[in-house]
């Protein structure tokens, strides 16, 4: 079953190395203030990409231009060859950006299961009418969408929690649900913020296995923020970093961790 | 097999409560029928209530004025233009709806408070608007507008009064169907991600505004059903019928019986035809100190609504109910 979730992405991510996502000189003002100095990247099929970089750097204000929830004043972000700034926000999911956010946004009186339908919500047409009124559309959506959501419960091991309100469980499993959410939209592109923040050790050597799990099934392409040191450098492929919104280094995990204004950046020195 | 079981419970339940309404207008007087048929009207009410309220996350002060106006729909058709009393329901139904969605759109920009104030500002003014000069022609002014009973129809042998109630019930199951499944299938689902988290519903692909819009129609379309079936059944619409109480007397409806719950509405129903007229009979002096006295009753023992009181009941009679199976496998191996 996990393997017919994403079966049409198999063949596109086997097109390797071509640009999935290009960031291109963007800058973000919040009145005087610069969020993002001409910050540009690609990011390309299949990869795992990490964003690192100390606290104000500009990394959460980037994944918001990602999902439209900021508009930017300078330079452009394309998606598949698809200019974003077109982009309607709720459109963005049915483009295939999926993504978590920082401190969890999960519909907290909803069920595991629930959530995780909503997650698919851009994979289906059924309005009011189709629903109230039980057409044939409405007939053949839900079916498909209650088979991929038990998959999805399946694949995160969600399956004693499912029935249960999203607020009552702890945190770590809490944020598997909003992985689950994400990935039920059927992205290509995956953007988690911070997904390590407030996870215990052992809960993060799970949290990598499942990145690695899902990158690898759902042949995804991720982009993930993070202050976890660690768990960039073990999972990515790429790094970028960001200091005062501006991007200073870009490169392989191991180049990364050698690059003197990366060490500046973090550790304060004047190397 | 947990679900399916739970589903057949549920199934024969409703099949329960169904033929038990089918019987009540062959075993009651005919002003308990009358009763019991405003219940049925007041259900579907605050089913379209619960929708915007207690699903949505956007409240209404207001709805007695979409019901004011489903009344008057009907009544002015009727006494105007002759228009049968089954086509009027459906007319008031669509006028609502458009009415619903258009003040759905200015209450986007609204939120908690404010939106509770915008939409009392329509349910306090309504009594008013009906009043006026102009319209008078049609909505009789202060006078209202009296309403013929309609007789039974296919040569039925009942009477008025039952045939009037079976008609609002057939309705009314009607209206719950299609709720039921609106609620549980992807638009119910994206109602209460909005109310959870509006951001993340709409980073989920949800249209936050079109479904908030539209949710405001249907909710003002049921409470259109309603006001066109509550002008029937009382055979009288005037101004005075609809003050700002109407209004905050079905919100209490669906708290009491239990927000974002679809059977709740049922129990709101049964609470605002009925507690009234209790309150009245224990007291004549004070009714509404002993009204206020079962709100606060009700608020303190059931805070879930009797919906929710109801489900924790159930939850502990099968728990209880399975415990005692499996000590008896058990005892049996």
């Amino acid at each position: 079953m996990a393997g017919s979730i994403n079966t049409s992405k198999v063949a596109e991510s086997q097109q390797a190395n071509s640009v999935l996502l290009r960031v291109a000189g963007i800058t973000v003002r919040f009145g005087g203030i610069v969020a993002l100095d001409d910050v540009s990247f690609d990011v390309r099929r299949g990869e795992i990409a990490g964003l690192i970089g100390p606290n104000g750097a500009g990394k959460t204000t980037l994944f918001n231009c990602l999902s439209r929830l900021y508009d930017w004043q300078n330079g452009s972000i394309e998606f598949e060859g698809t200019p974003l700034a077109d982009v309607r926000r709720h459109r963005v999911a049915e483009l295939g950006i999926g993504r978590t956010f920082q401190n969890l946004a999960l519909f907290k009186t909803m069920s595991v299961r629930d959530n995780i339908k909503v997650g698919a919500h851009c994979r289906s047409r059924g309005g009011f009418l189709a629903n109230a009124l039980r057409l044939p559309l409405t007939g053949r959506e839900e079916p498909k969408v209650d088979a991929r959501t038990e998959t999805l419960i399946e694949l995160l091991e969600l399956g004693e929690v499912a029935d249960i309100p999203a607020v009552d469980l702890p945190f770590g499993t809490q944020k598997r649900v909003e992985l689950g959410r994400a990935i039920a939209a059927q992205p290509s592109l995956l953007l988690l913020d911070e997904p390590a923040a407030g996870l215990n050790h052992q809960e993060v050597e799970t949290f990598i296995e499942l990145i690695r799990r899902i990158h690898e099934e759902l042949s995804l392409t991720i982009l993930l923020v993070e202050h976890h040191m660690n768990l960039v450098m073990r999972v990515s492929d790429r790094v970028f970093v960001l200091d005062f919104g501006r991007k200073i280094a870009d490169g392989t995990p191991d180049e990364i961790r050698r690059d003197p204004e990366v060490i500046r950046a973090y550790l304060g020195t004047d190397s | 097999m947990g679900g399916l079981y739970v589903n057949r419970t549920r199934l024969i339940l409703v099949a329960l409560v169904v033929v038990l309404a089918c019987a009540l207008p062959f075993v009651l007087s005919s002003y308990r029928v009358f009763q019991f048929n405003m219940v049925l009207v007041y259900a579907i009410v605050l089913l379209g209530l619960n929708m915007l309220t207690g699903f949505n996350g956007q409240i209404s002060l207001g709805h007695g004025a979409f019901y004011a106006i489903g009344a008057y729909v009907a009544a002015v058709l009727m006494d105007h233009w002759g228009v049968p009393y089954w086509v009027t329901v459906p007319v008031a139904g669509v006028i609502c709806f458009i009415a619903g969605f258009l003040f759905g759109l200015p209450a986007l920009r609204l939120h908690g408070h404010y939106l509770a104030l915008a939409t009392f500002a329509l349910g306090i003014s309504m009594p008013q608007i009906l009043k006026y000069k102009g319209l008078e022609e049609w909505t009789g002014g202060v006078q209202g507008i009296v309403i013929l009973k309609p007789e039974a129809p296919f040569g039925l042998n009942i009477s008025q009064d039952q045939w009037l109630y079976l008609f609002t019930l057939i309705i009314a199951l009607v209206m719950f169907w299609l709720a039921w499944n609106l609620l549980r299938g992807r638009i119910g689902r994206a109602m209460v991600a909005i109310r959870d988290h509006p951001i993340a519903a709409e980073a989920m692909g949800i249209d936050v505004a079109a479904v908030k819009t539209l949710t405001f129609g249907v909710s003002a379309l049921y409470a259109g059903v309603g006001g066109a079936l509550g002008a029937i059944v009382v055979q009288f619409v005037a101004p005075d019928s609809f003050v700002a109480l109407v209004s905050i007397t079905f919100l209490i409806g669906i708290v009491i019986g239990g927000l974002a719950s679809i059977s709740g509405v049922i129990y709101g129903a049964l609470f605002i035809q009925f507690v009234p007229n209790i309150a009245d009979e224990i007291s004549k002096a004070a009714p509404w100190a002993v009204y206020g006295l079962f709100l606060l009753a009700f608020i303190f023992l059931a805070p879930a609504g009797i919906a929710g009181f109801v489900r924790a009941l159930w939850a502990r009679l099968t728990t209880g109910s399975t415990r005692k199976k499996r000590a008896a496998q058990t005892q049996e191996t």
